[in-house]
């Protein structure tokens, strides 16, 4: 009885906004007064899955990069995890928890605005290249820019549950596979990748969740011409006002999510999570 | 230990490379709240603190972060609420549709923060529910009840219910039940969860421009200033103490629930 307020009310507002909101996909704005008129339609989708359009260009853009980033992250993350479930000591192992969770919770925004700074023209990066001998990279207004900061802001996301999966392989699997003749190579690919599967997949739903829906990088780190499908999103809510037409675009994201998830399910990344 | 020392090395470089690639840029950034310099060029060669006492008198900057503060504190104190009860109810019984809750709060960190904040958006719009400090808070609330919810859960599960038993049966009445057994048992991990939340109401952003209308928290008025290029030593300024303003909390909260949270003792 103690849930059922406040679950009610969870479910009014929050699921009731995104029943709403799926529902005025359909509608269209009244090209001259501005106003959402109710007429059930599919033009909205057919504007976006227009191949001479621009937007399956941007939401191909999106997935691309969430794709790239999540692969980038899980072969960043899993030596790390490793090293932490592992081989190191219980000292270092907290030590090194708080130091990959800290920036996690530090301001998303901020580490965001770091990294412009960073790769500007006259930033950190260049002045380190400079200093080895290198010539500049201008990677501030490109994909490479932003691969490299998504992939910098989700990275934590990836290291907790591939850690959480490393550390529960008992130790005894590892020698028991050395026992029956397995190079460490071999033990590796069979045993613990298998067993570490869940999490990667589990840390990937994050990754590629989080790429798909973020507006915040390609502003402040990509420029106009490689826009996401958020920045698209974000415009028609704001300054165009075009809520159905947004509506449907951002129904991308959550159908190649909702793919995703059913994916991950298969292969048992609910139980890492 | 069935890795070769070569293997290990080889891991411990990895695992050092990859915490400076965390740690660096933010550690760059703090220093640029002492860069003299309008112009954010690196090397910084001359230096000042006066940005911190210009951003302290800013009124944009305080009154953006007097929203913040409210914003974080009101959606702390539903979180708290709501999270407990909802933890409390989901650990102790098992009632119809009890998958379905967990499925549903976890559904505002499962979609990408867009989506919750268009869907709030047009759920504003439609209702005609105007834009203020409450529909800032209801859009924070969505995330912040999961993470209390999240770490109160953790707590309960390695909390066996036969105390609240065995306390009764010693002839504890309900409120001393609660205060002398069930209160000691989770008051940290309430408080753990509280700052969390709070350390991401108060930075939030994706869900803040959809649900802010006209207001402008301390996240926003930050990304406005990223948006025009202007006035960025205030930014580093005010960058530098949100920076210490979020990781504070959360390396209390870490203290708080060393042995249920993500990091614990074996």
């Amino acid at each position: 009885m103690l849930l059922v307020p406040p679950v009610a009310a969870f479910l009014v507002v929050y699921v009731g906004a995104l029943v709403a909101l799926f529902i005025s996909a359909f509608w269209q704005v009244d090209a001259f007064t501005g106003k959402i008129v109710h007429n059930w339609t599919f033009e909205n989708f057919s504007d976006i899955l227009d191949w001479s359009g621009p937007y399956l260009r941007i939401a191909g853009r999106t997935i691309g990069i969430a794709a790239a980033v999540t692969v980038l992250d899980a072969i960043l993350a899993f030596p790390l995890a490793y090293y932490l479930a592992r081989v190191a000591k219980p000292k270092t192992r907290t030590l090194l928890l708080i130091a990959v969770l800290l920036p996690l919770w530090s301001s998303y925004l901020v580490r965001i605005y770091a990294w412009r700074t960073i790769l500007g023209h006259d930033g950190a990066l260049n002045w380190t290249l400079n200093k080895i001998g290198l010539p500049d990279v201008n990677l501030l207004y490109t994909n490479w820019g932003m691969l490299i900061v998504f992939t910098y802001i989700w990275l934590p996301f990836m290291v907790i549950p591939v850690y959480a999966a490393l550390e529960r392989v008992p130790d005894n699997f590892l020698e028991a596979s050395a026992d029956l003749g397995a190079k460490g190579w071999r033990t590796f690919r069979s045993v613990l990748l298998p067993l570490a599967l869940p999490g990667i997949i589990a840390g990937s739903i994050f990754t590629f969740s989080l790429t798909l829906g973020d507006f915040i990088t390609p502003l402040l780190i990509g420029s106009g011409k490689n826009q996401f499908i958020g920045n698209v999103v974000e415009s028609y809510i704001g300054v165009n006002a075009n809520i159905p037409f947004a509506a449907a675009f951002a129904t991308i994201p959550v159908l190649v999510m909702a793919v995703y998830l059913l994916i991950a399910r298969r292969l048992g990344a609910f139980e890492a999570l | 230990m069935i890795e070769t020392k070569g293997a290990r090395i080889g891991l411990r470089i990895w695992t050092i490379a990859v915490v400076l690639f965390l740690w660096i840029p933010i550690l760059t950034i703090l220093v640029y709240a002492f860069n003299k310099s309008n112009i954010q060029s690196w090397p910084i060669t001359s230096w000042t603190t006066h940005w911190f006492s210009a951003a302290w008198n800013d009124p944009d900057v305080r009154s953006s972060l007097w929203l913040s503060l409210k914003c974080g504190l009101i959606a702390t104190g539903i979180a708290l609420v709501l999270g407990s009860m909802i933890s409390f109810a989901i650990s102790r019984f098992k009632f119809f549709g009890r998958e379905s809750v967990t499925f549903l709060l976890l559904l505002p960190i499962a979609l990408p923060g867009i989506i919750t904040g268009m869907a709030l958006n047009s759920f504003y719009v439609f209702a005609g529910v105007p834009f203020s400090i409450w529909s800032i808070v209801i859009g924070h609330a969505t995330f912040c009840v999961v993470v209390v919810y999240n770490n109160m859960l953790a707590r309960l599960r390695r909390t066996s219910p036969s105390i609240v038993e065995a306390s009764q049966d010693l002839g504890a009445d309900g409120w001393q039940t609660f205060r002398f057994v069930l209160w000691p048992t989770i008051a940290t991990a309430l408080v753990s969860g509280g700052l969390l939340a709070f350390a991401l109401s108060f930075d939030e952003v994706i869900v803040t421009t959809f649900t802010a209308g006209a207001q402008t928290t301390l996240p926003i008025w930050i990304l406005d200033q990223l948006r025009q290029g202007q006035n960025l030593p205030v930014v580093n300024a005010v960058i530098f103490a949100v920076i210490l303003l979020t990781i504070i909390p959360v390396l209390v909260s870490v203290r708080l629930t060393r042995d249920t949270g993500v990091i614990r003792r074996r």
